[in-house]
């Protein structure tokens, strides 16, 4: 039921795309952001949220999750996937497009955004992929599926091992003004390979991946953005020497954007521990000097955004030797109380800068709506608090999948309100 | 206020019942051929060297001597706990139509023999067995009796009953233990 | 005071010295139960023993199998091939109807790293690590010590170089870890894709020559080439191989000290070992196969520990 006058009242205003940081009202008429600041007075037809001793920001967004829905709806469902995320704070998450049957042709894409209207939670959009079936062959039609709403293309789950047919993306994907979003792994180095290459790989008899396998296709494919001035999104970036390159890049004027994941921000090799599979994903987990290096490149913006990758598998799938079992971790839920415990608390980002990276600039980079608080803006937007502590519990998540590292753990931050075109779409239970 | 241990024999008096035993044995095996003795571990190991010195001394023959551990024998290693470590076993020799004579310090409950007696069982098929104790403390558990018997001593149920050597406790002697008693 | 192994052996690196050298020492009486005519002992009579072997392995089953049954336990061998993916029967459901039928130990040789880990963490029965993947194969690497140690006598400050495809052995790693802990000097020496990237960080020296390794070591124990675990392109060839890193007669020639040489076996002879050396005067290759049953009878006997509770109770009747 969409409530036509919404107040949240008495929070904190954050809005760093207008430098906003201050306490006040924000006002929400049909889904649009009406006024914003100082006090507002409703009138009497108005719901009101008390947001005193939270932050009010334009809604989260995740431009990286995997939402299993055509295919493995046993894992996930889009429906779960949208719920886990207003649950996480997130108005909007960009849909990767391996599912089952690939999502590469604008029937696909139309059926993801036709069920995420369903579901009526966070909003879904459908990133389409860049080949046909993701072989790595032949270039989808980007055109048909931006039609039918796709906000991107990737191949994302693997990479684009052919140069060529990066480029070409590239170039194509400039027609639509989309991005290309890729997976950085040269296969023939990672092949075979488990958790990163170093000393705790090899203590453990596991084949590992080394950070040159992520860092040649982040410079071959900032190479290539520079060659065809297309933008390039690096997904899940996870090694000091990749931060390395996209400075190089950015400092050029190369339009290439990157992302972090919370787990490669908090979480190093060492949480394989004993051939624990909840710490087996790809990218691997890497050293501190690697989370170190990728901290400071997201506080300086070297890394634009933050996206969680969040891969769920059923249970029995992670119940595995450690080779076989596949890669991925949940991350929708737990996405924001990992940013403000583990990088606001600690100082590395504060809290204009946890916005920007997790609503401001995941919208401008995608061409989203939202990641504002304008007035006329849509009426995507994020109650939360930072300071509330909870304990990690992945039987209450509203993901199908219950793969995290992280359980457990005492976290503070959680969201309180998620309103997405004006409506409470989530709300924190007592 | 905590006793010490009870002396009950002194090394002079260890050795003379131990000649007694060494003339004991032979006399039953009616002289030296075919004679072996075979020493439990650990302190039986020690006696059986001390009786076989003393039979060299009698008859001018050189008994042949053996060690049995009995640890993988034990009818308790299953509840024991930590595992008992496992001392060398040494039978060079076939047993098989020789005089056997097992030799240990102590003779109580009759466990220790009775896993002796299934241990040599795998190595061959004696002629005849024998058992000598310096120590006969009763408390049979199982019918086992010894053909030759240093002392009998009878011992409360709590006491223990601790033969020392030489080699490994720097003195001889026979002590009684009981619980509480400072070492 | 009796040092305890705890549930399993899957592994040398987490050991202590002390319990290293405690199954060392226990196996010393188990080589003497190999010599008599009846060579069998009670100590394990009424436990039942499953093998469970994923990956192909008569040697080290064989010797497993004769270490159980000189304990006079009962034993099933239970051979698969294949990951448990492709079987289709997960290594959860092998554990939890191993559990089920009520087993008292297992000893498991699988193909991933972490599988022993993996089924001990699920089951109560002991579980021994009979080799996984690449990460170790713990009885090799005591049987390995104990063979040297019968040689060389104390192991501390003795040089011992391990040869050939560190990479892709899990004896290697065992070894490493099980020298380092009882004080020996640990080397090792391979083509440099067959060592792994961060072998720098072992403790150990790294030899990229034969020769230099040969110079330096009291014993070399050298590794089959891994034919199996190779993914192509780690070595040109075998015959490249064995003309840079054969341990052949005439380098051993050239030793400054008579060099003790050790294999794990199944060698492939002319390729990292040359004939004459494997059965020439200080090959102990044999002795390992010896050793590697008393280290298994002695691993199988301080795993099978007793329940101390009810010690307690027997310890009010002495066994005298």
């Amino acid at each position: 039921m969409s409530q036509p006058i919404l107040l949240l009242s008495g929070g904190t205003l954050l809005d760093p795309s207008r430098t906003l940081n201050e306490r006040g009202d924000l006002l929400i008429v049909d889904g649009k952001i009406a006024r914003v600041g100082g006090r507002i007075d409703p009138g009497e037809d108005a719901d009101v949220l008390d947001c005193s001793g939270a932050f009010v920001s334009p809604g989260f967004i995740d431009v990286h999750c995997h939402l299993r829905e055509p295919g493995r709806e046993d894992v996930e469902t889009i429906a779960t996937g949208a719920r886990a995320a207003a649950a996480g704070g997130f108005t909007a998450v960009c849909a990767m497009p391996n599912t089952e049957p690939v999502t590469d042709n604008q029937a696909a894409v139309g059926f993801i955004t036709r069920q995420a209207l369903r579901a009526q939670a966070a909003r879904v959009y459908p990133i389409g992929a860049i080949s046909v079936g993701q072989k790595g062959e032949a270039l989808a039609e980007f055109g048909e599926m931006v039609g039918a709403g796709a906000v991107a293309v990737s191949d994302d789950g693997r990479p684009v091992a052919s140069a060529h047919l990066m480029r070409t993306a590239l170039e194509y994907a400039q027609t639509f003004g989309i991005p290309v979003v890729d997976h950085c792994e040269e296969p023939t180095l990672a092949l075979g390979g488990s958790m990163n290459e170093g000393v705790m790989s090899a203590r453990l008899g596991l084949r590992g991946i080394p950070s040159e396998a992520e860092e040649i296709m982040v410079i071959r494919d900032i190479l290539l953005a520079r060659r065809t001035g297309g933008h390039v999104h690096l997904a899940h970036m996870s090694t000091k020497g990749s931060v390395e390159l996209i400075r190089w890049g950015k400092e050029r004027g190369i339009n290439v954007t990157a992302e972090v994941t919370p787990h490669h921000l908090t979480l190093t090799e060492e949480a394989v521990g004993a051939y624990d599979t909840q710490a087996k994903m790809n990218p691997p987990l890497r050293t501190a000097d690697d989370v170190a290096a990728l901290r400071e490149a997201l506080r300086d913006g070297t890394i634009d955004v933050v996206a969680t990758d969040h891969a769920p598998h059923h249970y029995d799938a992670k119940e595995r030797e450690f080779a076989d079992a596949p890669f991925g971790i949940i991350g929708l839920e737990t996405a924001l109380a990992l940013v403000v415990t583990e990088l606001v608390e600690t100082g590395i980002l504060d809290f204009p800068a946890l916005v920007d990276r997790m609503a401001t600039r995941p919208a401008r980079l995608f061409h989203l709506p939202g990641g504002t608080l304008e007035e006329g803006a849509v009426a995507d937007v994020t109650v939360f608090d930072p300071t509330r502590e909870w304990k990690v519990d992945p039987t209450r998540f509203l993901s199908k999948g219950r793969n995290t590292p992280y359980a457990g753990r005492t976290l503070r931050g959680r969201a309180l309100y998620t309103i997405v075109d004006g409506r409470v779409v989530y709300r924190l239970p007592e | 206020m905590p006793s010490s241990p009870t002396t009950v024999f002194d090394a002079r008096a260890m050795d003379r019942t131990l000649r007694r035993m060494a003339d004991e044995i032979i006399e039953l095996n009616d002289g030296t051929d075919g004679l072996v003795l075979v020493g439990i571990q650990r302190r039986g190991v020690q006696l059986a060297d001390r009786l076989a010195a003393m039979m060299k001394e009698r008859e001018h023959v050189d008994v042949p001597r053996g060690a049995l551990d009995i640890t993988l024998y034990r009818d308790d290693l299953q509840t024991v706990g930590p595992r008992p470590v496992v001392g060398p076993t040494d039978i060079p020799w076939d047993i098989g139509a020789k005089h056997v004579v097992i030799v240990d310090d102590v003779l109580y409950t009759g466990r220790t023999i009775r896993a002796a007696l299934d241990e040599l069982a795998d190595f061959g098929r004696p002629a005849r067995i024998g058992l000598a104790v310096l120590v006969d403390r009763g408390g049979r558990e199982l019918p086992i009796r010894a053909d030759v018997v240093g002392k009998t001593l009878a011992v409360a149920n709590g006491d223990r009953v601790d033969v020392l050597v030489k080699d490994l406790d720097g003195k001889d002697a026979v002590v009684v233990v009981r619980p509480g008693d400072g070492a | 005071m009796t040092e305890t192994l705890g549930k399993d052996l899957l592994a040398l690196e987490p050991l202590t010295a002390r319990q290293i050298r405690l199954i060392l020492d226990t196996a010393e009486p188990f080589k003497e139960i190999s010599e008599r005519a009846i060579k069998k002992v009670p100590a394990l009579r009424g436990k039942t023993i499953v093998n469970l072997f994923f990956e192909a392995s008569t040697r080290t089953r064989i010797s497993f199998e004769f270490a159980e049954k000189r304990l006079s336990a009962d034993t099933v061998n239970v051979a698969s091939s294949g990951s448990s993916v492709q079987k289709g029967e997960t290594l959860v459901d092998t554990a939890r109807n191993l559990e089920a039928m009520r087993i008292d130990m297992v000893v498991i040789r699988h193909g991933a790293s972490g599988a022993a880990r993996f089924l001990a963490d699920r089951i109560e029965s002991n579980v021994i690590n009979a080799g996984d993947g690449t990460h170790e194969h713990p009885t090799q690497g005591l049987l390995d010590l104990l063979t040297l140690r019968d040689n060389l006598g104390d192991l501390t400050g003795r040089r011992v170089c391990i040869v050939g495809d560190v990479l892709h052995s899990r004896v290697a790693r065992s070894n490493i870890w099980g020298l380092q802990k009882l004080g020996a000097e640990v080397a090792v020496c391979g083509p440099r894709t067959l060592l792994p990237w961060a072998i720098g960080e072992f403790g150990v020296r790294v030899f990229s020559r034969i020769e230099e390794a040969i110079e330096w070591a009291e014993a070399l124990n050298i590794l089959r080439l891994q034919l199996e675990r190779m993914t192509a392109g780690y070595i040109p060839s075998l015959r490249e191989y064995n003309r840079v890193f054969g341990v052949s007669r005439e380098r051993l020639a050239r030793a400054p000290r008579d060099i003790l040489i050790l294999h794990p076996g199944p060698m492939n002879r002319g390729v990292e070992i040359d004939s004459d050396v494997a059965d020439g005067p200080h090959s102990v290759i044999l002795n390992q196969v010896t050793n590697g049953v008393a280290i298994r009878m002695a691993v199988l006997y301080l795993l099978a520990g007793g329940r101390p509770e009810l010690a307690e109770a027997a310890k009010g009747a002495s066994d005298r």
